[in-house]
């Protein structure tokens, strides 16, 4: 089955198309680079597939079900460009509210496991507004990751992250890809996306203009892409 | 099952943030006895006139004070973008509402509780003989403003004046809900029965809270997708 499908998907501000007609199909085990210069609709277009926007025409789904059913968001894990953890509270109780609301079956420990992969577990009770941007950063990353989702979908995943917080992604990236897990991924870093991806898809002004394998000449001449299927 | 889980989720989650911060809490409570003091002072009026204005005056007070809990209900969110987790979640949205309703009727009638003592006192009025119907208007007049604020609180949090445009939204919707808790609270502390024509008022109250609950479930989902 596909893990992620997205058919005929318009996307309309106003009377502004951000995104033309895309179909795509993801499957699983596979890592698909969203590429794209900046305002093309590649965080719509990841914002659709997490079911955060509803796309003004088309239809998303994600391993069959449709992306609204609560059985395929629990299996979303979204990295977003905020960390999407509350301020207020500890890395803990962040941790373990997003566990309980995905329904783990003992988010105590969850919490506990990811507070550790990610080296938070030494300040597990400090609050989230005391951290450092690095701290934030990881916990961001262990609350996608904390409920073991089939699709990652991350948006600029390594923008604006510090060195361990990048050690942290790549360790469970490579996981996941391990774990026959999918994941797609928009970003404006080339080389490390193509790295990574085993498809990719370059959209320009809304529409898909590449959807295919990475292949190895992308990997040789990162900027081969852009040349063959860009604007000028 | 998850649906009543997430919601006390979504509810004990707000709460404690309140609790931790007490951003919503003070306002509104500072404001609330401001007014009632201010109102106090300012008209000094005899116990005919606080028996025919106590339903009117109790009401907007806590209309008012309520929009200071409902605007920042969703706006907490916006920090970090912690509203596209949650909606990213498998959390429902009527789930997420339901919550959210729940969280700010408790944050209000606590506010409504320690207000009705303070009334007491300065207007002279006495009302614990009543204390249990006022109560029961006190939770359908508050779960009618919750309902109905609380949907625009979502509507309008990504509103550079949400501040403004809540109240200005919300007000004109209220006002069957307004008015029936007001001629049932005047009622109540005036001594009339809990009968005949404050009857009425109280099948409207609860009719009011019904349709706008049913109405708000229908709608949220499509409020938080945008």
């Amino acid at each position: 089955m596909t893990a992620v499908s997205a058919a005929g998907v318009w996307k309309y501000y106003g009377d502004y198309p951000a995104l033309k007609n895309i179909s795509l199909t993801v499957e699983p085990g596979s890592c698909l680079a969203l590429l794209g210069r900046n305002g093309a609709g590649k965080t719509t277009l990841l914002r659709i597939l997490a079911g955060l926007s509803q796309p003004s025409r088309g239809t998303v789904s994600i391993g069959g079900l449709a992306v609204r059913d609560p059985r395929a968001r629990r299996n979303i894990g979204i990295l977003g460009h905020g960390i999407a953890v509350y301020e207020e509270f500890s890395a803990y109780e962040n941790l373990r509210l997003f566990a309980g609301l995905y329904g783990l079956a003992d988010p105590h420990r969850a919490a506990l496991e990811w507070l550790e992969r990610t080296g938070l577990d030494r300040v597990k009770d400090g609050l989230v507004r005391e951290f450092s941007r690095g701290m934030r950063q990881r916990l961001a990353v262990a609350r996608a990751f904390l409920h073991n989702p089939h699709v990652l979908l991350l948006d600029e995943p390594f923008t604006a992250l510090d060195d361990r917080a990048i050690a942290v992604l790549q360790n469970l990236l490579a996981e996941a890809r391990s774990q026959n897990r999918t994941v797609i991924l928009s970003t404006h870093q080339l080389r490390e996306a193509l790295e990574l991806a085993t498809h990719v898809a370059l959209i320009q002004r809304g529409a898909l203009a590449y959807a295919g394998e990475r292949t190895p000449i992308m990997l040789e001449d990162p900027g081969w892409l852009y040349r063959n299927y860009g604007e000028a | 099952m998850s649906f009543f889980r997430h919601s006390v989720q979504i509810a004990s989650k707000d709460l404690r943030a309140e609790l931790r911060t007490k951003e919503a809490l003070n306002a509104s409570l500072s404001f609330a006895l401001v007014i009632l003091l201010l109102f106090s002072f300012a008209f000094d009026p005899t116990a005919e006139q606080t028996r025919e204005i106590s339903g009117g005056l109790l009401w907007l007070v806590f209309a008012f004070a309520g929009a200071l809990i409902l605007n920042r209900s969703f706006a907490r969110e916006l920090t970090n973008d912690c509203l596209d987790a949650l909606v990213a979640s498998p959390v429902s949205g009527p789930a997420l509402f339901t919550g959210k309703c729940l969280a700010n009727m408790a944050l209000l009638v606590a506010v409504e509780l320690i207000c009705l003592p303070v009334f007491g006192i300065f207007y002279n009025v006495r009302w614990a003989h009543r204390f249990w119907p006022l109560l029961l208007t006190l939770i359908l007049g508050t779960w009618g403003i919750t309902v109905v604020g609380t949907v625009f609180s979502a509507l309008t949090v990504n509103l550079r004046l949400r501040e403004l445009m809540l109240p200005t939204l919300v007000y004109p919707l209220l006002i069957p809900a307004l008015m029936a808790a007001i001629q049932l609270t005047t009622g109540l502390l005036a001594g009339q029965p809990l009968a005949a024509e404050l009857t009425n008022w109280l099948k409207l109250l609860i009719g009011f809270d019904i349709i706008f609950t049913a109405l708000a479930l229908g709608l949220v989902e499509t409020v938080l997708m945008g």
